[in-house]
């Protein structure tokens, strides 16, 4: 399972990259992308939306089940990954590259710290 | 006590109550509040043996007209029922069958919906129909819900007031959220049709969708293009509300670019059978299939390349998404929609337009010699289908009442709707004759003069 050293994950399988002026880039891990299998849709959050830490803010629908995907930090959506509307298995294929779902401007990087580290993360998911 | 239908004994039950830590069955609804209990006995009469029960029934429906000459409609139609129908849909392949979650053992009751999506599509000219939903109002407040789930950031409703009011009064109760308000669009008082200026004044950019009935409740045609040209100027959503059989006519919903096209498929094939089960039809265009409510069932291949079907985007769906789920309906009118196929199947294509014309005939021959021979008055201009109100010079009641001595059911008085306690709403269907007609024109002018 590839959990790469320079992202930040969650609990909830997402993970989180920083981009220059305080921009996180979302996506899910390749732990939970392997746990849906193929993925048949992701519903998008309009851009421009205002959402803060523990929300919605996508869903990952696989054959059988959905995933909800919750952002880690508060701001303001201000991109969408936009081929995932025609080709959802992107987040099968590259979960950590052309399968990132969203791009979030944050309002408090500080909930970043709350984050877990790769280690951290690979811990929890030899416990699941 | 022991019962011969009810498998468990009181040493069963007191077995259970042991495990679960309860002493009674009351106590494991004590969430419940206690207000909320009846407290008086129940009215149910004591148990009486299978042949009794027999006799009591069937005296009952002795009371029942016989042979009754349907011109009643508001909703629902008397069209014959072919005999094919009863018969296949009592196979109990079809008749026993529970939802089709494991296709493996399911492929007779999966195509019969595919086939009946099939050809409620076909009918619509709609890109997308469900497996059906429970009746043709549920299929409205489903249609205004999932406008609001396609457009999140609009939060006004507006509808046709010509609608059903038995739809509206579903709509009211089901659409019922907060932030989100319903306004009604009044109907021209000359032609009965939507007042389009009274729409234009009412559409904003906080519109979500505007959902009009045609023919509508009145019976009067719509104009489903000029609508739509209203609805395009503020870029909301167009529900249409349709009789399955007048699109042997009129221009499908798909035509004048409906984006949900919902209906009550009662008079394909389906007996009154006291108001229900009815049969929710209910289309969409494809780019709006993700938010659509209820089972959608897909053509495939299996692993050795043959033709089967599945339930598909099953991800909408409750046994799925739970409390986001489309809809909290998670079932369809399996057998209804399949005397809908089946009675789709015999007409065809000349099939429905010749059954279409046979009733909007009748409607208007009867209109005509009602205005020309008798003191009844036309209420509104606009062209008709197979229904139409007309005034009377008394309470529509009564003479419904004297008619219903003739073997006649003359209509429906509008005023239990809250119009003109004049005003009968009259329809016709094939199952009329010739001569029906001349009787009801006779009829009538009789008990009018009286």
């Amino acid at each position: 399972m590839l959990v790469p050293d320079n992202l930040k994950y969650t609990r909830e399988h997402e993970w989180i990259r920083v981009e220059g002026d305080n921009v996180a880039v979302i996506g899910i891990t390749d732990y939970a992308q392997s746990e849906l299998s193929d993925v048949v849709y992701v519903e998008l959050p309009p851009v421009g939306k205002q959402v803060n830490k523990g929300e919605e803010v996508a869903s990952v629908e696989a054959v059988k089940t959905v995933a909800s995907v919750y952002t880690p930090v508060s701001g303001e959506i201000i991109e969408v990954n936009e081929k995932l509307k025609d080709d959802p298995s992107l987040v099968n294929k590259d979960p950590y590259g052309e399968g990132w779902i969203c791009k979030i401007k944050m309002s408090n990087p500080e909930e970043l710290k709350e984050c877990l580290s790769a280690e951290e993360y690979k811990k929890l998911i030899a416990e699941e | 006590m022991v019962h011969p239908f009810l498998p468990l004994t009181d040493k069963d039950r007191e077995e259970m109550f042991n495990f679960l830590g309860v002493k009674s069955y009351r106590e494991l609804l004590k969430d419940i509040p206690e207000e909320y209990f009846y407290k008086g006995e129940l009215n149910i009469p004591s148990a009486i043996s299978e042949e009794e029960a027999v006799e009591l029934l069937e005296a009952l429906s002795n009371e029942n007209f016989h042979n009754l000459k349907i011109f009643a409609g508001a909703g629902a139609y008397d069209h014959y029922v072919p005999k094919v129908i009863p018969f296949i849909i009592s196979r109990s392949e079809f008749h026993t069958a529970y939802t089709p979650y494991q296709a493996e053992v399911s492929q007779g009751t999966l195509q019969a919906i595919f086939e009946y999506q099939s050809v409620i599509c076909e009918l619509t000219k709609m890109e997308v129909t469900n497996a059906s939903v429970y009746d043709g109002a549920t299929a409205l407040a489903e249609a205004i819900l999932m406008a609001l789930r396609l457009k999140p950031e609009r939060k006004k409703v507006l509808y046709a007031e010509s609608i059903h009011p038995n739809y509206l009064a579903v709509v009211k109760t089901y659409v019922n959220l907060e932030g989100v308000s319903l306004e009604g669009v009044k109907y021209d008082r000359v032609t009965g049709q939507v007042d389009l200026n009274d729409l234009r004044s009412k559409l904003d950019e906080n519109t979500a969708t505007f959902a009009f009935q045609t023919p509508n409740f009145f019976g009067v045609i719509e104009d489903g293009f000029e609508i739509r040209k209203i609805l395009n100027e503020k870029g909301a959503l167009l529900i249409s509300v349709y009789n399955p059989i007048s699109l042997g006519l009129l221009a499908p919903p798909g035509e004048y670019g409906a984006d949900i096209a919902v209906g009550e498929g009662q008079p394909l094939g389906i007996p009154l059978s006291f108001g229900g089960p009815y049969l929710g039809l209910f289309s969409a265009r494809m780019e709006h299939i993700r938010q659509m409510p209820g089972r959608i069932i897909g053509e495939t291949r299996d692993l050795e390349g043959k033709r089967g079907f599945v339930m598909t985007l099953q991800t909408r769906e409750q046994h799925i998404k739970r409390e986001k789920a489309t809809s909290n309906i998670c079932t369809n009118q399996n057998l209804c929609a399949l005397m809908a196929l089946i009675y789709l199947s015999l007409l065809g294509k000349s099939g429905i337009k010749e059954l279409a014309f046979q009733n909007t005939v009748r409607a208007h021959y009867l209109l005509d010699r009602l205005v020309k021979e008798t003191p009844v008055k036309r209420v509104f201009s606009g062209p008709i289908f197979n229904e139409f109100v007309v005034e009377l010079p008394i309470e529509a009641e009564k003479v419904i009442e004297r008619a219903l001595e003739k073997g006649i059911l003359a209509g429906v008085a509008l005023s239990q709707f809250g119009y003109s306690e004049k005003w009968m709403s009259i329809a016709t269907t094939e199952k009329l004759s010739a001569l029906d007609i001349d009787n009801y024109v006779t009829l009538i002018s009789e008990i009018l003069r009286g």
